[in-house]
């Protein structure tokens, strides 16, 4: 049995190696993928803060990530095609500069969490999990009818936004980008993890009457738990956004906020690199299987099967031979 | 705005609420009486319509094209029942979600592999096409009003069958205790393979019924599991009569409120974007309607239990 600690540096090394080796054999769509695999990998770090600390199950993460989806989109399309951006009767320029496109979206995506988070948590449960699975829905048909940015068929940015001192149209340069953000997000993780926060929230998941008792308020530390988690996975949506160049309601779709948590729980729940390791294997997945077979969600489908009735701790459960935190 | 048009919407939505009904009473059985969330409730929908389609192909008949629909949805359903959920039972939600979401991915493109990505069809027998007269000259479709019975029927016999029956009464104590009906010698596996597949089966014909009016595709059972899960939250998960009023409730919503949303936003908006903000609204009304009921009451109308 491996000890996680390893596992997780070789997942680390592996994520920065597979790029590098690309550029040397010049296979820049490799890059590409494993670029999908990181920004992912930060919206299922972001899920994992609510519901493997947490312990919140929602299926309605995809708010976040469409919301920051349509930050991206909405900000560029206003610079693309120089028309300004009315809002409550201010009127705003768009803009193709990524750090401002990721404030946007990280702020947006977490007022919507604190929200969405404020009615949702009254409930628990199975209609915790209905509930978010609703305000999925509402955003994802809202997207659909609102035809200013697209509607149905989305809304696509002709060039990629950019970043200061960078070329972002550069594979491995956006991917830089990515990755950085995802050690960012890995660190916070940790920290948040460890911190007094981390610990009580823990405590909140497990036994929200102690909790209470020592005068901690369990609604307020899941609540700000789930800001946090719907804030990064936001922040995952613009750079989702950007590496497509294009952004559609399917962002919004339950399917993803379905495949998100599938994310987790393939890589193990709770782990800090668990999502990271299911992003991986997912997209792996996604394009070995993909060429093999048209059909290749049902083999994803026996995966996830025989991870959640087997092998509950997930890949890095089976790797260090622990079944670890669970919800 | 004639009193006829909102006569004949009342009817449509209330088709569509009996329709969601068959589908959200089988996921509220199945939640009462052994605790599972099951997503794949869905697929079993999209089992029954593809089922008749193809015998309704084979045969032409429209009454053995329901009958497999009953019976493939029900054997479907018992044979995941033995395989796969019986291990989730007493699991924790987040399993129960994962299993039946892995379920959804190897039913969907199991179907396709079967039967291609291109639609199919079933059409409505000619003995009930066409349109009949209500009193009050209103004309609408005997097909639409015959799905409305069929669905109040299946209700009164869901009723009577949990209400009035030996398995009725065991159904109902399992829910209550498992450990004690067990105990008095009943085999609990047995019972809860049998409501399985009762909800399994009610699925399978809500599918076959409603592709007759829409095609029969790939997908086609997860919207409208999305809806069965809103109708059930509404209705109090494990209540069946909060099923049946919480599916007429998001029946008539949704089709009136794609209707008359607009309309009344164009009393004090103008017309171009009155129809875009009521349209937009109207397609998430249900929702808004199920966060205001949590809200309200966070168990739902008729729920006992979180």
């Amino acid at each position: 049995m491996i000890p996680e600690r390893l596992v997780n540096w070789i997942v680390f090394a592996g994520l920065l190696a597979v790029p590098l080796w690309a550029i040397v054999v010049d296979e820049p769509f490799t890059i590409t993928l494993v670029t999908r695999a990181v920004i992912l990998a930060i919206a299922a770090v972001g899920l994992n803060i609510a519901l493997g600390i947490g312990g919140l199950v929602s299926l309605g993460h995809a708010v976040f990530f469409g919301l920051g989806g349509y930050a991206m989109g909405i900000l560029a399309y206003h610079a693309q095609t120089y028309t300004s951006l009315d809002l409550f009767g201010l009127s705003l320029a768009g803009t193709k500069s990524m750090p401002i496109i990721w404030l946007v979206a990280v702020v947006m995506s977490a007022l919507a969490a604190w929200i969405i988070g404020l009615l949702s948590l009254r409930t628990s449960g199975v209609y915790f999990i209905m509930i978010t699975l609703a305000f999925g829905q509402m955003f994802y048909y809202f997207a659909i009818s609102w035809s200013t940015y697209g509607g149905e068929d989305g809304l696509s940015i002709y060039v990629r936004n950019g970043f200061p001192g960078l070329n972002t149209l550069v594979p491995i340069q956006f991917f830089g980008l990515c990755f950085a953000l995802l050690c960012i997000v890995l660190f916070l993780n940790a920290r948040l993890q460890n911190a007094p926060f981390g610990l009580a929230l823990n405590a909140a998941r497990q036994v929200p009457t102690r909790v209470e008792t020592v005068g901690l308020n369990p609604m307020r530390l899941k609540l700000v738990a789930f800001v946090i988690s719907g804030a990064i996975t936001g922040l995952a949506g613009a750079l989702f956004a950007d590496l497509n160049r294009f952004v559609s309601p399917t962002m919004f779709s339950w399917q993803l906020s379905g495949e998100l948590i599938v994310l987790i729980i393939i890589g193990g729940v709770g782990r800090l690199y668990g999502p990271v390791v299911g992003a991986c294997l997912f997209v792996a997945l996604e394009h070995w299987l993909g060429a093999l077979t048209e059909f290749w969600h049902v083999y994803l489908g026996l995966i996830l099967l025989a991870i959640v009735l087997f092998a509950r701790g997930g890949i890095i459960g089976l790797l260090t031979g622990k079944e670890g935190a669970h919800v | 705005m004639s009193t006829l048009l909102i006569i004949e919407q009342v009817l449509n939505g209330l088709q569509f609420g009996v329709m969601l009904f068959l589908m959200a009473a089988g996921l509220t059985l199945i939640f009462g009486v052994m605790g599972l969330i099951n997503l794949a409730h869905g697929s079993l929908y999209m089992i029954g319509a593809f089922a008749a389609a193809a015998v309704a192909g084979a045969t032409g008949s429209f009454v053995l094209a329901l009958g497999a629909a009953l019976a493939v949805a029900a054997i479907a359903g018992a044979l995941i029942e033995m395989t796969v959920i019986r291990r989730l039972y007493g699991k924790a939600h987040l399993d129960q979600v994962l299993a039946t979401f892995a379920l959804i991915l190897i039913f969907s493109e199991g179907t396709r592999w079967l039967f291609g990505s291109f639609p199919l069809f079933l059409d409505i027998p000619d003995y009930l096409s066409g349109p009949v007269t209500l009193p009050g000259a209103i004309q609408y479709p005997l097909y639409r009003l015959t799905l409305i019975a069929v669905g109040l029927l299946v209700g009164l016999g869901l009723w009577a069958l949990i209400e009035r029956t030996r398995i009725g009464i065991q159904i109902r104590a399992g829910e209550n205790d498992r450990e004690m009906i067990a105990a008095l010698g009943v085999d609990i596996r047995l019972l809860y393979t049998l409501v399985f597949a009762i909800g399994a089966a009610l699925a399978g014909l809500a599918g076959a019924l409603v592709g007759a009016i829409q095609s029969v595709q790939v997908g086609m059972g997860e919207p409208v599991l999305i809806l069965a899960f809103v109708v059930i939250v509404i209705g109090g998960i494990g209540s069946i009569k909060g099923a049946f009023i919480g599916a007429l409730l998001v029946g008539l919503t949704d089709t009136l409120g794609g209707i008359f949303l607009p309309e009344l936003f164009k009393l004090f908006m103008e017309p171009g974007a009155a129809t875009q903000t009521g349209s937009a609204l109207a397609s998430m009304a249900i929702y808004i309607l199920m966060s205001l009921v949590l809200i309200w009451r966070p168990t739902g109308l008729f729920g006992a239990r979180a």
